[in-house]
């Protein structure tokens, strides 16, 4: 906030009693409802995924694999709704039990890319695909070395 | 149909904290904050062997949320350091989400060849 | 010298510059509004058919400069200025309309009070006997916009209930030295006024300070009463941002009631689902080009203080932590 003492505002309110007064008049997310969503959205991508790998296992995969699959389908299935234009309008509702699945992930990837395509394939397109999956990359490598490392150093 | 009641439960409970942490710490956090904060914190929850118990318990319902994708990573760098030591330590994370990781890119980039966005 | 002036913020016109003819170009979710009958083209898409957004977004404020030009009689020969503005980067959209016009142009940027900006420079340019005719003209598009200010539209994320939509929209407006329409007889240029908002989804509270701060100083400049006015519209503080400037007039003794509206209220509805309303510069500009200058011509309102309001932030200030510098510039314009 700049130094507005030059020439004083003239209305009578001052920026403290405005941080109340802009709290108060500011409606608050709808909290029980999203957290409904949140969880029979989330819920239902999770439960899906089990089915599938169930049918993975079934089929004679291990359950590594199946597991592996079942998480390609389900970023599959999150580019794909992304790329249809719905994913955005199940997100809206659903919220965090659209953006925590995997197929958030893939929605973070496939939604910029999709958009800067017009700037070009490489700096539009292929530069943008990372723009929200670049940080959830570099802060899940450095956690995972750092662990590996930790469990070196302790298991050595 | 086995463990599909209990991964929509774990599953739904992991994104209701998410919601949660979106809705009470709005606006400064934004779903990029979220999305890094679950890969982050199921690392380490993974490193601390706290994250196996949950997957034993609600299967897809744990490796499906973001937060099973940081375990993936976590757990494959600490195999990996076991066998092949520090150069395992480094590698073992991306091997173990390679799949997952390669999917994300090769869906996200045909998908956006294929389709126009709608706004 | 004679110093058109009153007080420390206005300007008083002395030959009131005359809006010879306005025109408007919406999306296709503004021509679903309340208001969508006030317009003069409802575009099927937010596409209509270009490559791009952004290459819609300057076709848009394109036809709507052209319109208002052609439904005036003037030709482009006898404009002598375009003011023109947008909300993306370096004015593209505007920069690119005004390719195709070709007209010594001013590039004005306001953010969502652009129009009423322009219509103030404009009255000065004219009053000042530097121009005949000036023509101003004012773009936002929700699509262009959502994907510089914030997120990717496909990207699933929840609107904050505070939030506004950008509006689609184009608005422009000729105005001359002499001829028949409404006059705009003052303008009160503000200053920037920041209290400390840092949420770029709550723009309406952070610009309500500054829009009170003009109106207050308007006022005082030209010893006025909201009851001087028939209508005195804010252009976008949103639902949040109207009570807030509502709050804050009443706080510092004037009190207002259901004469101050807002553009950004009065332009969609609210099973549309757009949260705490319209927003962008093209959401007080077809409001005004098409709502308000009707009923100014049909004599349903004689005096109207429109006032425009700006949020000048960039996202590059947002990341870095700043908060949100509000505007408001207000006009007078009467039938």
């Amino acid at each position: 906030m700049g130094n507005q003492n030059l020439r004083p505002p003239t209305i009578a309110v001052t920026p403290e009693e405005y941080s109340q007064m802009s709290m108060k008049a500011t409606p608050k997310p709808t909290m029980v409802k999203n957290m409904i969503w949140a969880f029979g959205v989330g819920g239902l991508i999770c439960a899906f995924a089990q089915i599938m790998i169930n049918v993975f296992r079934h089929m004679g995969l291990s359950a590594k694999e199946a597991s592996s699959t079942a998480t390609a389908v389900v970023i599959f299935l999150g580019a794909l709704f992304t790329g249809l234009g719905v994913y955005d309008e199940i997100a809206k509702r659903a919220g965090a039990g659209a953006i925590v699945p995997v197929s958030g992930f893939a929605n973070s990837i496939v939604a910029p890319a999709l958009e800067f395509k017009r700037e070009g394939f490489v700096t539009g397109m292929g530069a943008r695909l990372f723009t929200v999956a670049g940080p959830v990359l570099v802060f899940g490598i450095a956690t995972s070395i750092a662990a590996g490392c930790v469990y070196y150093f302790l298991h050595r | 149909m086995e463990m599909v009641i209990p991964a929509f439960i774990v599953g739904g409970v992991i994104c209701v904290i998410g919601q949660l942490v979106m809705d009470l710490t709005k606006p400064s956090f934004t779903p990029a904050h979220t999305l890094v904060a679950f890969v982050t914190v199921g690392g380490v929850l993974g490193a601390l062997g706290l994250y196996k118990p949950l997957i034993e318990l609600g299967g897809a319902g744990a490796t499906i949320p973001l937060s099973g994708f940081g375990y993936t990573l976590a757990n494959g760098a600490m195999e990996a350091a076991g066998t092949r030591g520090l150069l395992g330590a480094l590698s073992g994370g991306l091997e173990a989400a390679a799949v997952g990781i390669a999917a994300a890119v090769l869906f996200g980039y045909l998908v956006a060849l294929t389709f126009n966005p709608k706004g | 010298m004679k110093v058109k002036r009153a007080g420390n913020q206005t300007v008083v016109f002395a030959d009131s510059p005359v809006i010879l003819s306005s025109y408007t170009v919406v999306g296709p979710m503004e021509g679903r509004g309340p208001l969508g009958k006030t317009f003069d083209q409802v575009w099927p898409d937010t596409l209509n058919k270009e490559k791009s957004w952004e290459k819609a977004e300057s076709k848009m404020l394109q036809e709507a400069m052209q319109g208002a030009v052609s439904r005036s009689g003037f030709g482009k020969e006898q404009i002598d200025f375009l003011l023109a503005g947008d909300l993306l980067n370096q004015l593209i959209s505007a920069n690119f309309a005004a390719r195709q016009l070709g007209l010594p142009l001013i590039g004005l940027y306001g953010a969502c009070s652009t129009m009423a900006l322009g219509l103030a420079v404009a009255g000065m340019l004219i009053d000042g006997q530097f121009a005949r005719q000036v023509l101003v003209g004012v773009s936002s598009h929700h699509d262009t916009a959502e994907r510089q200010y914030r997120m990717p539209t496909e990207h699933g994320n929840q609107r904050a209930i505070c939030a506004q939509w950008t509006v689609t929209g184009a608005g422009s407006v000729l105005l001359g030295s002499e001829g028949d329409g409404p006059r705009i007889t003052a303008a009160t240029i503000g200053r920037i006024l920041d209290f400390g908002e840092k949420d770029t989804n709550n723009m309406g509270a952070a610009m309500a300070p500054a829009v009170a701060d003009t109106i207050l100083n308007h006022l005082k400049d030209l010893n006025r009463q909201p009851s001087d006015y028939d209508l005195i519209v804010s252009g976008d503080l949103g639902k949040v941002g109207l009570r807030l400037a509502k709050e804050i007039l009443l706080k510092s003794g004037v009190a207002v009631g259901e004469e101050f509206s807002d553009c950004g209220v009065m332009i969609y509805d609210a099973a549309q689902d757009v949260h705490a309303g319209g927003s962008g510069c093209g959401c007080s500009s077809v409001v005004f080009a098409g709502d308000i200058l009707r009923k100014l011509r049909a004599g349903t309102f004689k005096r109207v203080l429109f006032v425009g309001s700006g949020a000048l932030h960039s996202p590059i200030s947002c990341f870095q932590g700043e908060s949100i510098p509000g505007i408001g510039h207000a006009v007078v314009i009467e039938g």
